[in-house]
């Protein structure tokens, strides 16, 4: 087949920034299901409350300390999240660097107090259909914060690394930042379901 | 920056064999068996893909006839019910999981890239894992069944009876793994054809002139990404269940054991269109070479792709209409199930406005297709049926469900994909099936299929149920059980003439052009088999059927570097280019991730703790996936 | 033509069966049947006609050069008339199925309450009585007056179990923890053969039970002699029967009332004689299929909870004299 030139695209970048990026659309969908599978967790607690006579089965509401503590912190974090994405965008490599060990200290502070939060359920994984639900919604949630927090680790050594200073780690560090947030806003309902609904 | 602007070598600057030697060297895989396990070429991989699902297909269709075997006659003492319960569970899954699934996400694979006029699928390392991880899945589940411990509790595994008190042993276990790693691979894909199809499509393809069947494959992904982590949901309750104790599905405790099946079905029935979609989508891009005339009713084509997609969450509870559910709930469910007909609808007098515009050619893809028409829409119409309320309470969990549903998926996506894989068989292989075998295999397989299927119709409203190894010799279906029997010979003699066929033509099909259908789509513009680097030069396209428009030229991009693996990222509506990006090079890293997955899989059907020590050879694998190794591609 | 000849034979045969939808001799089943009939017909013909445009499209003769674009307007007539029609035609089906439904809702009088405990893998019948002491048990059958309303109480003891007797109503499931309701009403005095429709493990094949529709004299007598202690039995062979079934392990898994057998895991056996099958519908009673069953349960219905009981010849008659006894 003949070929004619229509375009010529040697002007363009070498890498696609921002929304642009296939990287960005990957995370987005990964978040999204994610998403899926907290609002379908969520669900199934609603669901399973709806079936009880008392809910919580048994027990009283989990304390409200160590989950509230939490959930100051986890919306706390997302300033110096906010900071860390801008600095990335700004390719401001000493300040990224600094941010990023600030925010594995702050990945790691919340798995200390989300260690209290499974005693203040009152309640073990397999007395009842309310601790399956609740143990493995904070389950599922941990595991978020410690893949991200792994994950920031990983990149904290990558950009104190000869390959740090590329616009790609950059763009990896706002996908980073993006992943976070969605971390943080994915626990607030969590949180509202958890310690507030059994009080309603 | 001069110094590296002079060593870099752009298409513009070479003649065409030059720049095909250049792109070689820097998109082929690297000879050898680690080469063959790291390529990340989307074509290499959707390829084992596809065959590993075709013997996944051949292995299923033989456990078909064992059931058909030991049907034939009342009270049969060919297989015991316990190997016969295997066997169903095992079709069922591995129809569904193994075979109907993969194989329609592999041709995702393949053809979205091809489609969209782009060098590889985005993200083609997670590609590369996606595939050993479904490998590894389908071995487990094989494997189980060789060892007589394969799941017996059906491909949809109600609980109790797949619970911890009436499921011994790891058969339950295994079914529930087995999921998890279908679906992972499956959730990998979908992400791969969502960032490829918004992000990598060739410059000009705006939304409208995308061809339909990538946005089919869009729409499969979207719903696998919504749907899938129900069924990782339910698999994984369902091993806690056993394993650790929870109560999620025990009535005692406050669980319930119709949650599983809310959440199973809320997956269940997505499932179907996940697999038929990509299926209307083959025969919306097929049937118009075959009449040699655009489709007609493009736009209300791709509405009936989304809107069937946004319906298939809303119908869930039709599997569930015989377990007491409030009326009013189960009216809403009748309403939804039977206004699915109406995208289905729309789609099928599209089709036939085309046909009757245009001047069909019977060529074996199209006699595939006219067989889908025929066939899909009787199983649409009785899927219309089951979506009564009352009606369903008569024929639920009967053979007319049976055959409704063998109606939908053998006639509604499999005879699209045999259509496919004879239409796009050359352009995979660089050669042409024969016309000759494959008359005798639609006719055989068309035939078959009805004398095989639709006798169970009439069988299920007899009352025969579902999932019995056996039945008494007064019951009036032995002459009817035995007719079905017979005629599944015919049809698995349909299946073996194809399979004849497909290996013959492999080695001695007749050599296939770049375009031996006189096609429009994009894949028709390059070579085939197409070359590692897919295009010589990214096409630029300015209209839907980019290859009747303009025929003998093809308008393209220039400028791209030929010594990194680099693409075009363009703008998702209007496909403007944005960027000249790097695609990932090859890497054993998927394959040790893969295995490290598998590993902390299996375990953790017996340890809990395998999360924890198993999740740990996962993340080196993943960060020796990440870490970047100084090759041109990480430049920016 | 080759669907209409297939159909044929078939639908005359499926009338004589005792287990099918089309078969239909009870209240709900009839009008159900009504509605299966309304709907396939009503799909045929949509069916024929989609076939009809089908192959006009494929076989008619002049066609329009492929850049003519005249053809446009009138295809997207056609097309819109044609998915008009399938909205009008899914409307019309689904208002029917919701009248359909409306005739089959609960009904207010009853004269007979059943509870039925599905279990792997048979039927235990309770009839519910305002006295307890006049309720009584009997398992994988069931006897109803004709023309009365029967409301049948659905609960599952292990894993979920389907109650189907396609010619008397639709199916509903047995679900652990959950109670489910049902209404049977036969029109014609018959038998009508039920079956698990819910697949609950190796024996899901074989967990059939028996509906038999009699009229309100012979229903009250059957109940009669369902509620009285069975006498004591006459013939010698019988009665040594009974000694071998207290001694052994039988009655500690089955009750016979007025004795000291009183287990409840098996089903209660106080009139299995008077029963039609034995086994959940597996065999026709007699005292030589009693025999076989006593003497290898294992081999007749693998996988079921009767345990092989070592007996020797003479037992076995003994016992399956006794059980034939128990009418």
């Amino acid at each position: 087949m003949k070929e004619r030139v229509a375009l010529d695209v040697s002007h363009l970048p070498l890498h696609a920034t921002g929304t642009a990026s296939p990287t960005w659309w990957g995370t987005c969908a990964f978040m999204l299901i994610e998403a899926s599978g907290f609002s379908l967790a969520i669900a199934v607690y609603f669901y399973l409350m709806s079936l009880a006579p008392i809910w919580p089965i048994d027990v009283p509401p989990p304390d409200l300390r160590a989950g509230t503590v939490l959930t100051a912190l986890l919306v706390a974090s997302v300033v110096p999240n906010m900071l860390v994405s801008r600095w990335a965008r700004q390719r401001n490599m000493w300040r990224v660097r600094v941010g990023l060990v600030v925010m594995s200290v702050t990945g790691i502070v919340p798995l200390v107090f989300r260690a209290y939060e499974f005693p203040a359920l009152h309640v073990l994984w397999d007395d009842n259909a309310y601790g399956s639900i609740t143990w493995t919604i904070l389950g599922l949630h941990t595991t978020h914060i410690l893949t991200d927090l792994v994950d920031t680790l990983v990149l904290t050594c990558l950009m104190f690394s000869r390959h740090g200073d590329n616009a790609r780690r950059y763009g990896d560090v706002e996908d980073n930042c993006l992943y976070w947030n969605f971390v943080v806003i994915t626990w607030l309902p969590i949180y509202a379901c958890l310690y507030w609904v059994p009080r309603l | 920056m001069v110094e590296q602007r002079l060593s870099v070598i752009a298409d513009t600057d070479l003649d065409r064999a030059g720049l095909e030697r250049e792109l070689e060297k820097t998109w082929g895989a690297q000879p050898g068996f680690w080469g063959m396990i790291a390529t990340v070429d989307h074509k290499v991989i959707a390829r084992r893909y596809i065959v590993t699902a075709f013997v996944f297909l051949i292995l299923g269709g033989l456990l078909a006839l064992a059931m058909r075997l030991q049907l034939a006659q009342p009270e049969a003492r060919f297989i015991n019910p316990d190997r016969y319960n295997q066997i169903f569970t095992m079709h069922g899954s591995n129809m569904m999981f193994l075979f109907a699934v993969p194989v329609m996400e592999a041709m995702a694979v393949y053809l979205v890239p091809l489609m969209v006029g782009t060098r590889n699928i985005a993200f083609p390392r997670l590609n590369a894992f996606s595939y050993w991880v479904f490998l590894a899945g389908g071995i487990l589940l094989w494997l189980a069944f060789l060892l007589d411990a394969a799941p017996d509790v059906g491909w949809f595994a109600y609980v109790p009876l797949a619970g911890p008190e009436y499921g011994a042993g790891k058969r339950a276990d295994i079914w529930a793994q087995m999921i998890t790693f279908t679906e992972l691979s499956a959730l990998a894909i979908a992400v791969e054809i969502v960032v490829t199809v918004f992000t990598q499509r060739a410059p000009g393809m705006s939304l409208d002139r995308i061809p339909l069947l990538v946005w089919a494959m869009l729409v499969m992904a979207f719903l696998v990404i919504m749907a899938m982590p129900a069924i990782m949901f339910a698999s994984s309750t369902l091993i806690m269940d056993r394993l650790v104790g929870t109560q999620f599905y025990n009535p005692a405790e406050g669980g319930d054991a119709l949650l599983w099946q809310h959440v199973f079905w809320f997956f269940g029935h997505p499932e179907v269109y996940i697999i038929f979609l990509p299926a209307v989508g083959m025969v919306s891009t097929i049937l118009p070479t075959f009449v040699q005339r655009p489709v007609f009713g493009y736009l209300p084509l791709v509405m009936a792709l989304i809107a069937t997609g946004i319906l298939s969450f809303g119908l869930w509870v039709h599997h569930m209409f015989v377990v007491g559910l409030p009326r009013l709930g189960e009216s809403f469910f009748t309403a939804s199930s039977m206004a699915i007909a109406v995208p289905a609808g729309i789609q099928i007098f599209c089709w036939l406005a085309t046909l009757w515009a245009g001047r069909p050619v019977f060529k074996v893809p199209m006699l595939f297709i006219i067989g889908f028409i025929i066939t899909f829409v009787i199983g649409g119409l009785t899927g219309v049926m089951v979506a009564s309320v009352p009606f369903d309470t008569q024929v639920h969990d009967t053979y007319f469900v049976v055959a409704h549903f063998h109606y939908v998926l053998i006639g509604g996506a499999v005879y699209p994909l045999l259509a496919a894989i004879y239409y796009w068989f050359p352009k995979m292989t660089g050669r042409m099936m024969s016309e000759i075998l494959g008359r005798w295999a639609f006719w055989l397989i068309f035939i078959g299929f009805h004398l095989t299927f639709f006798p169970m119709h009439i069988l299920g409203l007899q009352g025969m149920p579902r999932r019995i190894y056996t039945y008494q010799p007064e019951l009036p279906w032995g002459g009817l059980n035995l007719f079905v029997s017979l005629s599944s010979v015919m049809l698995a003699a349909g299946f073996l003439v194809f399979f004849i066929d497909a290996v013959r033509s492999c080695v001695h099909g007749p050599k296939a052009g770049e375009n031996p259908w006189n096609a429009p789509t994009l894949e028709w513009a390059t070579s085939s088999p197409p070359p590692s680097y897919n295009f010589r030069s990214i096409p630029v396209v300015e209209d839907r059927n980019p290859l009747w428009s303009r025929p003998g030229e093809l308008t393209v991009a220039a400028g791209l570097r030929t010594d990194r693996r680099e693409l075009l990222v363009t703008s998702v509506v209007e496909a403007l280019p944005h960027a000249r990006e790097s695609s990932a090079p090859q890497s054993v890293w998927p394959f040790w991730a893969a295995i490290a997955t598998s590993i902390m899989l299996i375990w953790s059907m017996f340890s809990a703790w395998a999360v924890v020590w198993g999740s740990m050879p996962i993340a080196i694998a993943l960060i020796g996936w990440f870490w970047p190794k100084g090759a041109p591609e990480e430049e920016s | 033509m080759k669907r209409t000849l297939l159909l044929l034979p078939v639908i005359l045969s499926g009338c004589a069966g005792v287990q099918s939808a089309l078969d239909a001799q009870g209240q709900s089943a009839i009008l159900l049947r009504n509605l299966i009939f309304v709907i396939v017909i009503v799909c045929s013909i949509v069916w024929l006609a989609v076939m009809a445009m089908l192959f006009w499209a494929l076989l008619r003769r002049d066609r329009p050069k492929p850049e003519d674009s005249r053809t446009d307007k009138p295809m997207q007539t056609a097309v819109i008339a044609a998915v008009a029609a399938t909205v009008v035609i899914i409307t019309g089906l689904t208002v029917a199925s919701f009248y359909t439904t409306r005739g089959l809702g609960p009904v207010p009088d009853v004269d007979v309450t059943i509870r039925v405990r599905a279990q792997q893998w048979w039927w235990q019948f309770t009839y519910e009585d305002r006295e307890p002491v006049h309720a009584f048990q009997t398992a994988n059958e069931i006897h109803i007056p004709v023309g009365k309303n029967v409301r049948v109480l659905l609960e599952s003891i292990d894993v979920i179990h389907s109650f189907w007797v396609p010619s008397l109503a639709g199916k509903q499931d047995l679900i652990p923890g959950r109670e489910n309701v049902l209404t049977l009403r036969a029109e014609k005095p018959g038998f009508y053969r039920g079956q698990c429709a819910e697949f609950c493990g190796l024996q899901h094949s074989h967990m059939a039970f028996v509906v038999i529709a009699e009229d309100e004299q012979n229903y009250r007598q059957w109940e009669a002699t369902q509620r009285a202690t069975p006498s004591e039995p006459r013939e010698a062979e019988a009665l040594a029967g009974k000694a071998v079934f207290m001694a052994r392990q039988c009655s500690a898994c089955h009750t016979i009332r007025g004795t000291q057998a009183t287990g409840i895991s098996g089903p209660d056996l106080t009139h299995v004689g008077s029963r039609m099958t034995i086994g959940a519908g597996l065999m026709e009673n007699s005292r030589g299929s009693l025999a076989a069953w006593i003497a290898d349960p294992q081999t007749l219905k693998p996988g079921n909870s009767m345990p092989l009981v070592p007996l020797s010849a003479q037992e076995l008659r003994q016992i399956s004299a006794y059980m034939e006894s128990l009418k």
